[in-house]
């Protein structure tokens, strides 16, 4: 009877938003205020039906009812409660109906939130987004339906993939999805701006907080998987260049660029082209991701189960959004009038590089991507694009960027002063070339470029916090005033403050463990102990543990140095029956923001198993400095400004 | 997601502290490593830029499959032997073909993918030119005409807000 409900509201939903797409769209165009009136209360209407859809298969999973297909493909009864919840999420059925749900979340918080906008840009807005639910909808009940029943009943469920069941795993996708989804609401904002003729700065103006929503969410959602990978698949690698990676990373470099161009949109009425584009790219980028993981045309490790036929149709949605606002584009586009005028050293100037620099490294991720599908589909020949690649041609681009990027904020609109920038910044510069130069002589005995690396992560550091110090003359004030004028800094400065910021320290973390991670591997059986640095790590045991759903043999290691035990280590591995998977589980252990990484390997026939030591100096700050650049988003949108109907003169 | 298990180097060989290759991320089987720790780092390095073709993306530094292990001794034998790693690379990939190569080549199908983060940097600087000089043209006269006649372009106005 559940999943029927469920199923039932789910074409309910998908219905309300054919009509939620026609109707207000009808009133546009006649001018009739009912009909786009209609438009929030079906979009709320849209909400509730898909959300209490959503949340009866979840109750189904909590239920462990098995004549669902879905359920049973992913579940088991033994499996702990949480991942029960979370399993109805972890395939494809039912991350499909997720995408659908924040698709109204967002359409529903417009319907909700969105009441000082223009009536028609809201209307037209919902009218579009509602189109997308529709489509969506009928995506998930024609080809992805998670309310499939199975007949008879198995008795039992064949368990959620062993590596999706940990908590990092829960969190991961609906962050990412939100960020994702997030991003639709910007696409149809700009295709409802250019259906409606009217691109200005109170279109910019509502567009960012919407960006900035879903960017936060994105950028957290990433930083989650990067975390989970590192502590999961152990090995200690953090980000490996996989398609699907890059598939999440995409809309993030075009949103960012996004961000940034929508504030001189709003602020100047300038760079509105970038902006309208960027917004239709990236959510066109999240939908490639999209069909990227279930399309089985990339080899990765992160596919869903590959279904060549739903790929097809992802690809062909994906085409019919960006034919349709690209042709909007260029139909509309030529009549936007040109905004004002500005220098090229200037803020504008200065936005303008920092699209030109993300967007290169979004094309050029895109393109290192999709390469070997051209190049087979032209020459027959299979080749891969790695890592290697990746690295070597982000890094350059990020680094001309990073360098470039403390000025930006000193900036003027309009015209700044070029010379007085530099003045300015030197002392900053001065002091981050002698760290480098410290770190330098410290550690001669690691790679020559990583002391530069640091230098680079200390400019854009101290770059970043000297702004806002300098701006609001909190260092230059009497003694006394300081916490005054710091006080008087603006809650979007801050936001922006501690982007860049987290940023800054998101490479510093890069470059320190890529740089200095060392590692030590070694066969021992219990009772053996090895030297590694100054610290000697000691086998003790091994110790068998029966978990909910799976077997574990837990190695017990201790660390000492000479003063005794800094800690023990518990890496395991676990053998998951339903499922038949084995997997390994490492064991961290957390020194300030360092982090030592202890993980099992095989057993040889002598008993010996192989263990792997790491050391990762700073490596913490990697998602440290995420989660400090998604504060900054979350400042930025609290700060009320952003939201204030009339056009006021910001401060930055 | 593949689960692998990968061993790691012979505690013995390499006595206590400091000889510590500063390698990156995987390690690798103690028993297949090389004693010659200048050699072996080489051959970590081209083990990273070969693809594992039995995995879901993965070099066969990081693999545990079979073929990833008999991949590893070759390249470990071809290293022993004198070989450099330009002729490691075109052994392996005469026998699996250019796919294996994690890092591509530069030849004539690939130079635009190597190409492209400079042709890009390059494509927006012209279309920020490009812009800017469509701006340039109308810019002035807009900028002289709205102030002091205002009311004349109220049309204009209400496209433009």
């Amino acid at each position: 009877m559940i999943p029927e409900v469920g199923h039932a509201l789910l074409i309910a939903a998908t219905l309300s938003a054919l009509i939620c797409f026609i109707l207000p769209l009808i009133g546009w165009r006649l001018n009739d205020r009912r009909l786009t009136q209609s438009a929030p209360m079906l979009s709320l209407l849209q909400l509730v039906f898909v959300t209490t859809s959503f949340a009866l298969l979840i109750t189904s999973y909590v239920t462990s009812d098995f004549s669902v297909l879905n359920v049973w493909q992913n579940s088991h009864s033994d499996q702990p409660l949480l991942f029960k919840f979370t399993s109805a999420w972890g395939n494809h059925e039912g991350s499909m109906l997720l995408w659908v749900w924040i698709l109204t979340i967002f359409g529903g918080g417009l319907g909700l939130f969105g009441r000082r906008l223009p009536t028609d840009l809201r209307a037209v807005t919902l009218s579009i987004q509602s189109l997308m639910v529709f489509i969506f909808g009928c995506f998930v009940l024609m080809t992805s339906n998670p309310f499939t029943r199975l007949f008879p009943t198995p008795p039992e469920g064949s368990d959620l993939n062993p590596i999706l069941q940990d908590i990092g795993l829960a969190i991961h996708p609906p962050l990412l999805y939100i960020g994702y989804v997030g991003f639709s609401m910007t696409f149809t904002f700009a295709a409802a701006a250019l259906l409606i003729g009217r691109v200005d700065q109170a279109w910019a103006r509502w567009v960012r907080p919407w960006t900035l929503l879903a960017w936060i969410f994105l950028t957290l959602g990433i930083a989650m998987g990067s975390y989970w990978a590192y502590y999961e698949l152990g090995w200690g690698g953090w980000w490996f260049w996989d398609p699907v990676e890059n598939a999440s990373l995409l809309p993030w470099l075009s949103g960012t660029a996004l961000l940034h161009s929508a504030i001189v949109s709003e602020k100047r009425g300038g760079l509105r082209i970038w902006t309208l584009l960027l917004a239709i790219l990236t959510f066109c980028l999240s939908l490639l991701g999209t069909f990227l993981v279930r399309s089985g045309i990339i080899t990765s490790v992160h596919s869903f189960a590959t279904d060549p036929q739903r790929g097809l149709v992802i690809l062909a949605i994906l085409a019919f959004f960006i034919g349709t606002s690209l042709s909007l584009f260029a139909l509309r586009a030529p009549r936007l009038k040109a905004g004002r005028l500005f220098d090229p050293i200037s803020r504008e100037g200065a936005l303008v590089f920092n699209n030109i620099f993300l967007c290169a490294s979004c094309a050029t991720v895109l393109f290192g991507t999709l390469y070997p599908v051209f190049h087979e589909a032209f020459t027959g020949q299979k080749i891969s694009v790695g890592a290697p690649f990746f690295n070597r041609t982000m890094v350059p681009l990020f680094l001309i960027l990073v360098i470039a990027l403390p000025f930006g904020p000193f900036m003027n609109w309009k015209r700044a002063d070029g010379r007085a920038l530099f003045q300015r910044l030197a002392g900053i510069a001065a002091l981050a070339a002698i760290i480098a130069f410290l770190v330098y002589i410290l550690t001669s005995d690691r790679p020559r470029l990583a002391p530069l690396g640091i230098g680079v992560a200390a400019w854009l550091i101290l770059g970043s916090i000297y702004e806002p110090l300098s701006r609001y003359k909190v260092l230059a004030a009497k003694s006394g005033e300081h916490l005054k004028q710091l006080r008087r800094i603006t809650r979007s400065h801050w936001g922006m403050t501690l982007g860049h910021l987290g940023m800054g320290i998101t490479i510093l973390g890069i470059v320190a463990v890529t740089g200095w991670e060392s590692e030590k591997s070694a066969l021992m059986k219990p009772t053996d102990q090895i030297a590694i640095n100054d610290y000697i790590l000691r086998f003790e045991g091994v110790q068998n543990i029966q978990g909910p759903n799976f077997t574990e043999d837990r190695g017990i290691f201790a660390l000492l140095k000479d003063e005794g035990l800094v800690t023990s280590f518990t890496p395991s591995k676990r053998f998951y029956p339903a499922r038949q998977m084995p997997t390994t589980e490492a064991s961290l252990h957390t020194q300030g923001i360092s982090q030592l990484y202890l993980s099992l390997g095989e057993v040889r026939d002598s008993g010996e198993i192989v263990v792997r030591f790491y050391q990762k100096p700073l490596i913490l700050l990697i998602w440290f400095g995420a989660i400090i650049m998604a504060l900054g988003g979350c400042l930025s949108l609290s700060d009320r400004a952003l939201w204030a109907r009339k056009t006021n003169k910001k401060r930055s | 997601m593949r689960r692998r298990s990968i061993t790691t180097l012979l505690a013995g060989l390499l006595i206590s502290s400091t000889v510590f290759l500063s390698t990156a991320a995987v390690a690798v089987p103690p028993d297949e490593q090389l004693q010659d720790p200048a050699l072996e780092a080489k051959a970590r390095e081209i083990s990273k830029g070969l693809r594992c073709l039995v995995c879901q993306n993965q070099s066969i530094d990081d693999s545990d499959a079979e073929l990833a292990k008999d991949l590893r001794r070759i390249v470990r034998e071809r290293l022993l032997a004198g070989d450099n790693e330009a002729t490691i690379e075109d052994y392996v990939v005469s026998r699996y073909g250019e796919f294996v190569l994690l890092n591509p080549r530069l030849n004539a199908s690939t130079a635009l993918l190597w190409g492209s983060p400079l042709l890009f940097v390059l494509a927006g600087l012209g279309f920020a030119v490009l812009t800017f000089r469509r701006k340039d043209a109308g810019a002035d006269l807009q900028e002289t005409i709205t102030t002091p006649v205002k009311s004349m372009n109220i049309l204009d106005h209400l496209r433009d807000d």
